[in-house]
Parts: C-alpha cells; structure tokens; sequence
C-alpha cells in the first residue's frame, strides 16, 4: 500500500506529522498535529495532487480503554489523489474545549463536512460555519457523542416564525 | 391627468418616458416537498429577476440517525439500516458496507459470492440510473420516458425479488458471503429481462437524447468545472461528466470487477445533459457486465467455511453440539470484529460510497461513518446554480441525483 502522502508531508512539513501507522488493511494514517492542519490541506492539495476531497468525520473516544481517551475526539479526513490512486488517510486529535482551523478555504467540500462533525461531535472549527446540517437548531446537545443516550428525548420546539419567503405578489417579500 | 379637449403633447420627452424602477431581491422557498423535485430538501432561493442571485440548501428532513443506531447493534444488524441509505439501490449499500467490515477482518469470499455480488450491484446500478434519467424527464415535462423507466426498474426489481425476497429493502449478503444462492433458473429470467432493458433504455435515448426540448435544457445548464468538482467531492457519474476517469471497479477492482471487460463512460462539458447521458451509457456497461458475470459465475459454495463468522447450516444446528454453539454465539455476541479500524469504499451509482468502520472488539461497530456520494454534491447545489437562471435549477437538482436516505443519514 502506498504511503506516498505520508512520506512527502514527513519530508515537507515533519512537525505537522505527530504519529504514523497502519491500520488493519494495511493502509497508512497519519495523525496531524491541530494547528498544522491547514499547511498539511495546502500541501496535499496544490503540491502533491490530493485535489479529489473524499469525506471528514470525527470518533467520540469517550468509551475506548483508558489510555485512547485522550484526546477525547479524533477528525479523520480522507483526500484521494486520482492519478496516483491512491487516499489520504489523516487524523487530528482535539479536546472539548480546542478548535481546529477549518480547511473549507482550501477544499470547498469541506464546508459541509465540518458542519456536520459540528453538529454531530460538537468539535469547532476555527473560521468555519458553526451551523447545524442534519439536526435542528433548537436541538440541545451532540447525539453522535458516546454520552449522549440512545432513546434521549428533548422537549418539543415552538413552530418557527417563518419570516424568509415571498409570500406571493402584492406583499413585500419580507426580506432577512 | 389631462382632461379631454386639452392641448396634449405628443411627443414626450425621454425622462418621462423612462420609469425608474425600484427592483429588489426576491426570496422564495422550495421545499422541502415540492412536486417539482424528488427528495426532501429545502432551498431557499433569492432572486434578482430569473436570476439566482444566492441560494441556501437545508437539509435533515430525512434524518434517521443512522450512525447512532448502528452504534448500538451487531455488525450483522447494521445490515438493514444500510438497505435504507440509497434505497434505490440497496444492494449496493449492503455490499459496500458488508466488503468493508469483510475488509476490517482480513477475510476473503468465496469466488462465486464475488460473481453474485458483482450481479446484483450492477443490476442496481441499472435500476438507479433508469430511475435518475426517468425522473429528470419527468420533471422537465416528459411523462411518457418516466414510464419507460419505470417499466425497465419494475423487471430489476422483479429479478432482485426473486433473490432476496424483498422489492427495495433487500438485507442481502452476509458478512463472510451471502445468505443464499442465486434461485433456480434465476440466471435466465435475468438474461430475459436484460434484453427488455436493453430495449427500454434505447426507448429512452431515443426520446430523451435527441429530444430538442430536453437538449436545450439540459445543455449548457449547470455546468461545473473539473477542478470544483474535485473540490467539492464530486464522485461518480457527477465526476465523470466533467471529463475524469474516476471509477473505483477501475482504479482499485473490489469483487470480480478485474476479471470483466467494461468501460467507463466519460464526459466532456459537466453539464446536465452529460450527468445525465453517462448514466444511459452505464446502464449499457452494467448490462454487459452481468452478461460477462451470469456466463463466467463458478460453481462452490457462496460463504466462507468458518462458524465464527457465518451461520453454520441448520443440519449441524439440530444435529451437534458445535453446531448450536457456534449459533448461539453468533446469534448473542454477534461477528467478532477484531480491534481496528478501515475505511474502504466501492462504487455506487451516484460515487464513492465509503465507509469508515472502526471497532473496539465488543462486537459492536464503535464507528460507522458512511461518505455518501450525494452528500457531498449537494453541497455543490449553491455553486451550481448561483447566477444562473431559475429554470435551470430543476434540471440541475435531478442530474446530481440526491437520494435524501443516504445524504440525510
């Protein structure tokens, strides 16, 4: 399996690499230090041809053994880089109350991706939108985190006024 | 106002004539249920004329909490969630998710499974894209393709009845294999079908590809370049479209796909009317691989041999002790999915249908991230269409094909 991504970012950016392996499959990850994330996006992307963005996620690790916790949360980003075929595996590692710099600005796609690791894990990302994709607004709470309950319940949400449409001709349009 | 009888000037100057009007942006709302789309997706929509100036995607009407369910039950129970992400195709959804976790334990199928697999993704495939090309012409106002379409989907869906006993929520395949061989005679009732497909789909082309209406406007609207679609994600026949050669049975063969003989279907413009003329074009490769697959397909069993991983037959369940252990433990503890984690994708007819699958060992998947191609589109839906005319919106929300079960989880 190849670990051409993996060995240029060792050789560019080597203190953006904080730990390497291989997962079960054989595949290489790489696991990115928080504040690098956007020079590791930049060099992939511009240098290095990883321009296909493939998906971003995040792992709650709240419920690993002991020694896995922290970080609590792991954003695993996949690039895949087509003429070369091969993906980007990479992993950053943050708690609660750290953020990490978005990467929208260097792949667009990455806009909703964040969004919903938002959303989902309640992991900000600097200069991104904090924006809820999936849930609702007036949701309280991450479900996807491991603390959160399976059957949790929360209390229902007055109708919204909705103020953003055109409500036909003869009305103003109510603008934002 | 003059009144009758009085001096008029006829010919008034041009400031009197020239009204200043005062235009302002309009917001309208489409959504999230309007007969014009498929799919529940609300765009907010701001208009300066026909023009659309800025445009808003919500989504989430659909959600079901996928992940969070997935967390919580066996491997082997994740299979019916997976039905349910693309349901046009589930099939593709519950081989995807089955290769990867087979991926995760370092186990190969059995070749003949491999075959299986390969016909009923394909046979999906068809169904999927018919359904695509159907439902873009029914919305631009051709009725008669949609039924077409219907007609070549309903034989699919008839062929995979009669494998997996279910129209849309297959549950099909098994972690280490299938649940079942193909039926008896199966093989040619499809090679029936498929002729009658064929027939469909070149009914269709007819009436859609050189269909001055449906050309005009499909071509030329929704254009995106190669290099955004990159960006945003674009995978599939959404890549395609724009010109690059990105097909995963090509670029990392997963089942039987390095042992048959197809092409890949390629775009120039990345426009509507290619998103939409690739799929015709998959659905003659698709038809052509399952012809390869139903004359190549070996004889053997369709699951591993190993009671770990799979159901032992109910012979040795009635009849020895290791067959109703190993039963028992498979039934109450689940597949034992070693410590690890994988990510592994396949193609599935809207892209890259990935899957991030990370395990603790409990026999519960502790981490199901699936990367559904539509999700990653859709948010493209904004650059698609910003500064271009409302009209073109529809065609352009029907040839990205957003299937709201797999983007909204």
């Amino acid at each position: 399996m190849s670990t051409f991504a993996l060995d240029q970012i060792q050789a560019q950016l080597p203190q953006a690499l904080v730990e390497r392996y291989k997962d079960r499959a054989g595949e290489a990850w790489g696991v990115i230090a928080r504040e690098h994330i956007v020079e590791v996006a930049k060099l992939l992307k511009e240098k290095l041809g990883f321009r296909l963005f493939i998906s971003m996620d995040a792992v709650d690790r709240l419920h690993l053994p002991p020694e896995e916790q922290d970080p609590r949360f792991e954003v695993v980003y996949f690039l895949k880089n087509i003429e070369r075929n091969e993906h980007a595996r990479l992993k950053v590692r943050v708690n609660e109350d750290q953020d990490i710099p978005t990467i929208a600005k260097v792949f667009q796609g990455a806009d909703w991706a964040e969004r919903f690791v938002w959303d989902f894990y309640g992991v900000v990302f600097a200069g991104g939108q904090k924006r809820r994709i999936l849930m609702y607004e007036e949701f309280i709470g991450h479900p996807l985190r491991k603390d959160y309950p399976l059957r949790g319940r929360q209390n229902l949400i007055p109708e919204r006024p909705i103020q953003d449409i055109f409500r036909g001709p003869g009305t103003n349009g109510v603008q934002d | 106002m003059a009144a009758a009888g009085d001096e008029y000037d006829p010919t008034p100057s041009e400031h009197e004539l020239e009204a200043h009007l005062q235009t302002r942006n309009m917001v309208i709302n489409l959504g999230p249920s309007h007969p014009a789309t498929h799919g529940t997706v609300r765009l907010r929509i701001e208009l300066d004329g026909e023009t659309i100036v800025k445009m808003d995607t919500e989504i989430g009407f659909l959600h079901r909490g996928f992940q969070k369910s997935c967390e919580n039950v066996t491997w082997t129970q994740v299979l019916p969630y997976t039905d349910r992400l693309d349901y046009t195709a589930s099939l593709q959804n519950n081989f995807g998710y089955l290769t990867a976790v087979e991926t995760l334990m370092g186990i190969e199928i059995p070749e003949r499974a491999n075959y299986i697999r390969v016909i009923g993704a394909e046979l999906h495939r068809i169904a999927s894209h018919l359904t695509t090309a159907g439902a873009t012409a029914l919305e631009l106002g051709g009725f008669s393709p949609f039924l077409y379409a219907m007609e070549g989907r309903e034989l699919v869906i008839d062929r995979v009845t009669e494998l997996t006993g279910a129209r849309l929520t297959t549950s099909y395949g098994r972690i280490g294999g299938l649940n079942r061989d193909l039926p008896e005679g199966w093989g040619d009732k499809v090679l029936k079908s498929l002729v009658k497909i064929e027939e469909v789909a070149s009914e269709m082309d007819i009436l859609l590809s050189r269909n001055r209406i449906f050309t005009d406007r499909t071509k030329g609207t929704g254009v995106i370049t190669a290099e955004d679609a990159l960006d945003f994600g674009f995978t599939g026949p959404c890549l395609r479209a724009c010109g690059i050669n990105y097909d995963i049975r090509k670029a990392k063969p997963y089942w039987a796909y390095d042992k048959l003989d197809f092409n890949v279907a390629l775009g120039h413009n990345g426009d509507n009317f290619d998103r939409y003329y690739m799929r015709m074009l998959e659905i003659t490769e698709s038809v052509k691989i399952i012809r390869q697959c139903l004359r190549d397909i070996p004889e053997g069993p369709v699951t591993i041999d190993d009671w770990r991983i799979v159901l032992p037959p109910k012979e040795d369940v009635y009849n020895s002790i290791e067959g109703v252990i190993a039963h028992f433990k498979l039934v109450m503890e689940g597949v034992p999915v070693p410590v690890g984690e994988v990510y592994h994708s396949t193609e599935s007819p809207n892209g890259e249908l990935g899957w991030y699958l990370k395990s603790d060992g409990s026999g519960r998947p502790y981490k199901c991230h699936v990367r559904a191609p539509g999700f990653q589109i859709l948010s493209a839906m904004g650059r698609l269409c910003e500064g271009r005319m409302l009209a073109d919106l529809i065609p352009t929300f029907d040839t990205i094909n957003m299937i709201g079960g797999e983007v909204e989880q």
